[in-house]
């Protein structure tokens, strides 16, 4: 079924497809409009979720914990400073091993005080034991939103994962919108599968007890291990969908790469501009090329170096600066071709920061700078310094 | 329903926290837990907030938890128990649960009256069924007696030490019952484990009521108030009898006097002067030198007054 909407109101529609057990709901913009869809269904009976509305982004994130601890499928959703405010939450989600769905509506973080686009709320918590996907329109938003319970839920992974789209742009830009049935998206995801549930009163277990310098060492490698080999999961669930939908996804998506000697690598709804850019070069002969990246953790390393490899030049787009070094997906790209003999010369473009528009005509000239030498190690796109 | 209340019976409740726990000599958290533990027949969950209490009860890979319990952070053992309960909800309602489970969160001062406020206040306007009992001991004891919004005034902590010109902490505590009441919550009290009886049947209630219900209980701590352990008893009983912490209970909108204090209230039982319950804990020690005196008189005015405003509750709900 087509229906043209937003990139929230997909993602509500998802939940309602899939109907979570528990979810937790706090508003924050451009979140917002996902638990407000999601309250529709609820009242009007569309779904027999127990709908939560905390009193804050700390709460919302401490019942998905403990609502999934207890044993049940919870999804939830943020952004920026909402979740800053779940920030200490987010390893315990981890760390208990809470198979948590949460939609961010990828915003930047105050101050000063923004409500627009960048990643750096999720990019500020890419240590916190969290998978991360990220989207490119709203139709990969959806995509996403559905695969993720999949991929988190998996018995080999049992770890939170993060759904983003990009704020405003995705989450309030109307797109069309090609749906499941009911029926599919609900065999696809399945059962949710408990493991040691908390009301489980045969087997009373003791969740997040005090844990000292003899085991959580094991306790976090037992996370390391988990969300490392989550990335081939995360391949089997990607084909399993392309089955059903016919649409194909990628942990790192190549466009026009074969034989481009120059690319760029971008995440989110920058990388659709970034195609129409690349189309525009090659009519005129240049051999570019652009690589979306939909999984951010676990990184794919050894899918970028192989990209990558023998290639002349690498531009990495940074949605997000890490302050007093580089952007967050340059550090990773470069640690990526650390494993490559002769690596391509790989520069950064920090971008779109508190929601300054990328137009394509700024994009393009990534790939002439780059073209011609003239590419900084690290450049601020547009900026007025 | 709630449980008989004769020794013998509960002595035969199998154990819902076991021995071994590693709290201190003396501590009455263990003590006030049990009594909540076996104020009710049906099976039980626990949320914890950070705390003496979740650490000395479950550090990896022991527990004393004999029941489901889970602890996530500090601030949000209100949010936490919430979670559960939203799970039990849409899991009795799909069938996958048949069990008629009662949700408790266990929390001290700290955790309730400072840093977890937000979440309590949240959990009860939202109606959770659940009971948050606040295992009060006046003091951020876990990282080391550091004063909180509940502790004394005149009470030397870590952070509001005895000076010389400070002695102690300078305020009153936040009178946290009674701003739990204000949410209309079906039902709220005041307890002490001394008198055991007041308190499981008031935990009881708790567990019995429609929504939210919330237990404040005087905790006696020999670390941090700084008596002799084998004395928590006899130091609860006395800050109760002083009306320091008055027993009472709130339900369905209405105030109730209960143990000594409803005694003290009717004029059955002299009331403890706060000198005499001073000269048993050496956290109010200093406070007995001469120059502090108007310090004891400020004190015990205070006390006189909030003892007044809760019998004037009580004779317009006419409890009293």
């Amino acid at each position: 079924m087509k229906m043209a909407t937003n990139g929230d109101a997909a993602i509500a529609y998802s939940w309602k497809q899939i109907n979570p057990a528990v979810v937790p709901a706090y508003p924050i913009t451009p979140q917002t409009i996902i638990v407000e869809r999601f309250s529709d269904y609820v009242h009007d009976g569309e779904v027999d979720t127990e709908y939560v509305t905390t009193e804050s982004e700390h709460s919302a994130m401490t019942v998905a914990i403990a609502a999934s601890a207890a044993g049940v499928r919870v999804a939830t959703a943020t952004a920026s400073a909402g979740m800053a405010l779940m920030w200490e939450m987010l390893g315990v989600c981890s760390g208990m091993r809470c198979p948590v769905v949460m939609a961010v509506a990828n915003r930047t973080l105050s101050g000063p005080i923004n409500i627009h686009c960048d990643h750096s709320d999720s990019m500020g918590a890419r240590d916190t034991g969290w998978i991360q996907i990220y989207a490119e329109n709203v139709q990969e938003a959806y995509d996403n939103s559905i695969i993720a319970f999949r991929i988190a839920e998996d018995m080999r992974v049992r770890l939170p994962i993060m759904s983003c789209l990009d704020g405003f742009i995705l989450t309030h830009a109307y797109e069309d919108l090609e749906v499941l049935e009911d029926q599919q998206v609900k065999d696809f995801v399945g059962e949710h599968q408990q493991l040691n549930p908390l009301l489980d009163l045969s087997n009373p277990v003791t969740h997040g007890p005090l844990d000292l310098q003899d085991y959580f060492f094991e306790h976090k490698y037992q996370v390391i291990d988990a969300i490392n080999g989550s990335l081939s999961v995360i391949k089997e669930v990607l084909d399993e969908f392309e089955a059903l939908s016919g649409r194909k996804h990628f942990i790192a998506e190549p466009y026009m790469c074969d034989d481009a000697d120059f690319v760029a690598i971008a995440i989110g709804s920058t990388a659709g501009t970034m195609k129409a850019v690349v189309d525009e070069l090659r009519v005129d002969g240049k051999k570019v090329g652009l690589i979306k990246l939909k999984v951010f953790r676990p990184f794919p390393s050894q899918i970028i170096a192989d990209m990558v490899k023998g290639k002349q030049g690498v531009a990495v787009l940074d949605r997000a600066i890490s302050l007093g070094s580089t952007g967050p997906l340059f550090l990773e790209v470069n640690n990526a071709l650390l494993s490559i003999e002769d690596s391509p010369s790989v520069c950064n473009y920090v971008y779109g920061i508190g929601g300054r528009d990328a137009p394509p005509s700024q994009l393009k000239q990534i790939y002439l700078d780059m073209m011609d030498g003239k590419s900084l190690p690290i450049n601020y796109l547009g900026v007025r310094k | 329903m709630s449980v008989s209340l004769n020794l013998k019976d509960l002595s035969k409740q199998p154990s819902k926290l076991s021995r071994g726990h590693r709290l201190c000599a003396g501590c009455a958290e263990s003590v006030i837990a049990k009594q909540v533990l076996m104020s009710t027949d049906k099976p039980i969950v626990v949320a914890n907030a950070t705390g003496c209490f979740e650490v000395s009860t479950t550090i990896f890979p022991y527990t004393a938890w004999e029941i489901p319990w889970i602890h996530t952070a500090f601030e949000n053992a209100a949010a936490t128990i919430s979670g559960v309960e939203s799970a039990y909800n849409v899991m009795k309602r799909r069938g996958q649960i048949s069990e008629d489970i009662r949700f408790i969160a266990f929390a001290g001062d700290g955790g309730t009256y400072d840093i977890g406020f937000q979440a309590l206040s949240g959990a009860i306007e939202r109606g959770h069924q659940f009971m948050y009992v606040c295992l009060n001991n006046e003091a951020y004891m876990n990282t080391g007696i550091q004063r909180s919004s509940a502790t004394s005034m005149g009470a030397s902590t870590t952070t509001s030490p005895a000076g010389s010109k400070i002695p102690g902490k300078p305020g009153f505590p936040k009178d946290l019952t009674r701003i739990i009441a204000a949410h209309n919550i079906p039902y709220a009290a005041q307890a002490s484990p001394h008198n055991w009886k007041d308190l499981m049947r008031k935990a009881g209630k708790g567990f019995d009521v429609d929504g939210p219900a919330f237990l404040n209980v005087c905790s006696p701590c020999p670390r941090g108030w700084r008596h002799d352990g084998s004395q928590s008893m006899q130091i609860a009983k006395m800050t109760v009898e002083s009306c320091l912490w008055p027993l009472y209970e709130f339900e369905n909108g209405t105030y109730r006097l209960t143990g000594e204090s409803l005694s003290i209230a009717q004029g059955k039982k002299d009331k403890v002067p706060l000198t005499d319950l001073f000269k048993k804990e050496g956290r109010f020690k200093h406070l007995l030198a001469d120059r502090w005196a108007d310090k004891i008189e400020e004190a015990q005015a205070h006390v006189d007054e909030r003892f007044q405003s809760l019998i004037k509750l009580c004779e317009m709900c006419e409890t009293l």
